[in-house]
């Protein structure tokens, strides 16, 4: 029987007709139909330069064998508001690593998604700005029906800008937001931070700070995110304790959990990469996880092309309905993480009367602290570690409230310690592959 | 008269204007500094202006950009550009390293592009470390090296 054969229709997701019990964005809406169905949603990271490509690309998405939302993923100059590069790089034919929304314009980017996108493929663009607001202008104008980011999340560890700036521009984001009739959905990325060597318990606090930071200016569709780390167990924990605050700190809001396939160092073999995959895909169902966005073998070494994202897409829904079907219950670590997480959530609203200004104030005095984090505003004095078992645990907590950490025997972090620790998963999912060790434990 | 060298030691390390990789900046501070070094860390998205006052105020003996978006081809070159076009910094050594493209190993041919706008090593991709370490073991603090001595490009094109 061949996978496709074992996934359920997506026609069953994609009919749009039965009424949703309330009114949602469209995207959440599918989500939430698929959840009912009992499938997984599989989204890619894709973007192209060149209208007619990126098309193709969200029409091969669209077809793919799985519950498929689309994704459009901008280029580095439009992160950075670099929108002249942009123009320039259009006119002159030379390669961009994304689609850049604002120099193609609202009027460009609706025309491209006509006939492609709607209620039964809904489409989220992802962009990594920290000071996103005309792209949030371009966006609204375009229709689009979800993106993605977060004042903290999208500034330290990939811009410039201060802190303070950004989430001023995340305030303004989302009141733009607000303000529209048909909400757009928005996902906070602070379950990624930096892709690796965040321990959980702050990337969860982080997810929900920021979904409370969207929640507190009027936006009522959201998602948290998580991103897969070094340990099932202990992701599994995580994700646990992050549908729990969520459940705890977002009363009346539309909200679901997007789980993110590893985003550090990718494994370089193909069967290694599928098999980090095909964890991230049992490992979303497992947790209750609605959303989930997928990597591909390509991923170590350059950008994927669009039959490489469906391939990608089909075998992470081809996992997740045998996960669902025959999965044998796997327990999560029992580490304290809800308890950290709440209690940085919680001191961490503390120091301010919005959202907005408890965040910078924690980061400001590294009450929050990202380790390894080279932004000006992140004080950079918390480490974390991979344990012999695989857990993720801080090595140094810096100023943060967290319990007394077990430093024996810590030796100051050398360069090659730390593409050691970078290249924990790398190894690990390649290892069956390069030396043919049977079995090796992934947990 | 002997001339007598030491290692450089001053080092600024750099993203470009568009690139917001953070890793490789943090893997290329430590290593500098386990080899002694003292390193100014700029961090990701970097304007170009910010880089060039940053190189005047600290006068490091190399300023070392790496880049791993696939923008670095553009970036770089309007960058080393504009750090050429400035009478105090024609002297500066600079490096750049990392994914220079978005089409893995065709990401050679900018090698040469870049080389010749002005960098003293070009370093893409796989096996770039090490002959960027080959590059920091040959060269002293002050003197920039001449357009004909750049084994470390010479030892990329033979890796790719």
């Amino acid at each position: 029987m061949t996978p496709a054969a074992t996934v359920p229709a997506p026609a069953a997701v994609r009919d749009a007709a039965s009424p949703a019990p309330v009114r949602r964005n469209r995207f959440s809406a599918f989500v939430h139909r698929a959840k009912d169905a009992g499938q997984l949603v599989v989204q890619p990271r894709m973007g192209f330069s060149r209208i007619p490509v990126m098309r193709e690309g969200l029409l091969a998405v669209r077809g793919a064998n799985a519950a498929s939302v689309g994704t459009v993923t901008l280029d580095s100059y439009t992160r950075v508001n670099d929108h002249d590069s942009a123009r320039e790089a259009l006119r002159t034919g030379a390669d961009l690593n994304g689609f850049p929304l604002v120099a193609h314009g609202p009027q460009a980017t609706t025309g491209m998604l006509d006939g492609v996108t709607g209620p039964e493929f809904p489409l989220q663009v992802r962009h990594g700005s920290a000071l996103p607001y005309p792209l949030f202008e371009a966006m609204v104008e375009a229709g689009i029906d979800a993106t993605e980011g977060g004042p903290v999340s999208y500034c330290l560890p990939y811009s410039r800008a201060p802190l303070t700036e950004a989430v001023d521009a995340w305030s303004r984001c989302c009141d733009l937001l607000a303000a529209q009739d048909d909400q757009m959905h928005l996902e906070s990325f602070g379950g990624c931070m930096l892709g690796q060597l965040c321990p959980p318990s702050l990337l969860v606090a982080l997810s929900v700070l920021e979904s409370l930071f969207f929640a507190e200016h009027g936006l009522t569709s959201i998602s948290l995110s998580y991103a897969q780390q070094t340990h099932a167990g202990q992701d599994l924990e995580a994700l646990a304790a992050l549908r729990r605050l969520a459940g705890e700190r977002l009363p009346g809001i539309d909200w679901h959990v997007v789980l993110y396939t590893y985003m550090g160092v990718y494994p370089r073999t193909p069967v290694g990469s599928f098999r980090i995959l095909e964890e991230s895909a049992r490992l979303a169902v497992r947790s209750g996880t609605e959303r989930l966005i997928v990597k591909t073998p390509a991923e170590a070494f350059r950008i994927p092309t669009v039959a490489e994202n469906v391939d990608a897409l089909e075998f992470a829904a081809a996992v997740a309905d045998d996960e669902a079907r025959f999965g044998k219950p796997e327990l999560p670590t029992s580490t304290g993480l809800y308890e950290e997480a709440r209690m940085l959530v919680e001191s961490t609203l503390e120091l301010g009367d919005t959202v907005g200004s408890a965040l910078v104030r924690a980061f400001a005095r590294g009450h929050l602290d990202v380790p390894f984090c080279l932004h000006r505003d992140n004080a950079n004095k918390s480490r974390a570690y991979v344990d012999p078992r695989g857990l993720l645990r801080w090595a140094k907590p810096g100023a943060m409230p967290l319990p007394p950490q077990d430093l024996a025997g810590r030796r100051p972090l050398s360069a090659q310690g730390l593409l050691d620790m970078l290249g924990y998963n790398e190894r690990r999912f390649d290892r069956e592959q390069l030396t043919r060790v049977p079995s090796w434990s992934l947990t | 008269m002997q001339e007598i060298t030491r290692p450089a030691k001053r080092f600024i390390v750099s993203s470009v204007s568009s690139d917001a990789h953070m890793w490789n900046l943090v893997f290329l501070q430590l290593l500098l500094e386990e080899n002694g070094g003292e390193v100014t860390n700029l961090g990701a998205c970097v304007p170009d202006q910010v880089i060039i006052d940053e190189c005047r105020e600290v006068r490091p003996d190399v300023l070392v950009l790496s880049t791993v978006n696939g923008h670095g081809h553009l970036d770089g070159l309007r960058l080393i550009r504009k750090i050429r076009s400035e009478p105090d910094l024609q002297d500066l050594r600079v490096v750049i390293g990392g994914k220079l493209g978005v089409r893995g190993a065709e990401n050679v041919e900018f090698i040469e592009k870049l080389a010749e706008g002005g960098f003293d090593g070009v370093f893409e991709s796989e096996g770039a470390l090490s002959s960027f370490d080959e590059f920091l073991r040959g060269i002293g603090p002050t003197r920039r090296l001449g357009p004909a001595a750049r084994p470390a490009l010479e030892m990329q094109e033979a890796v790719a």
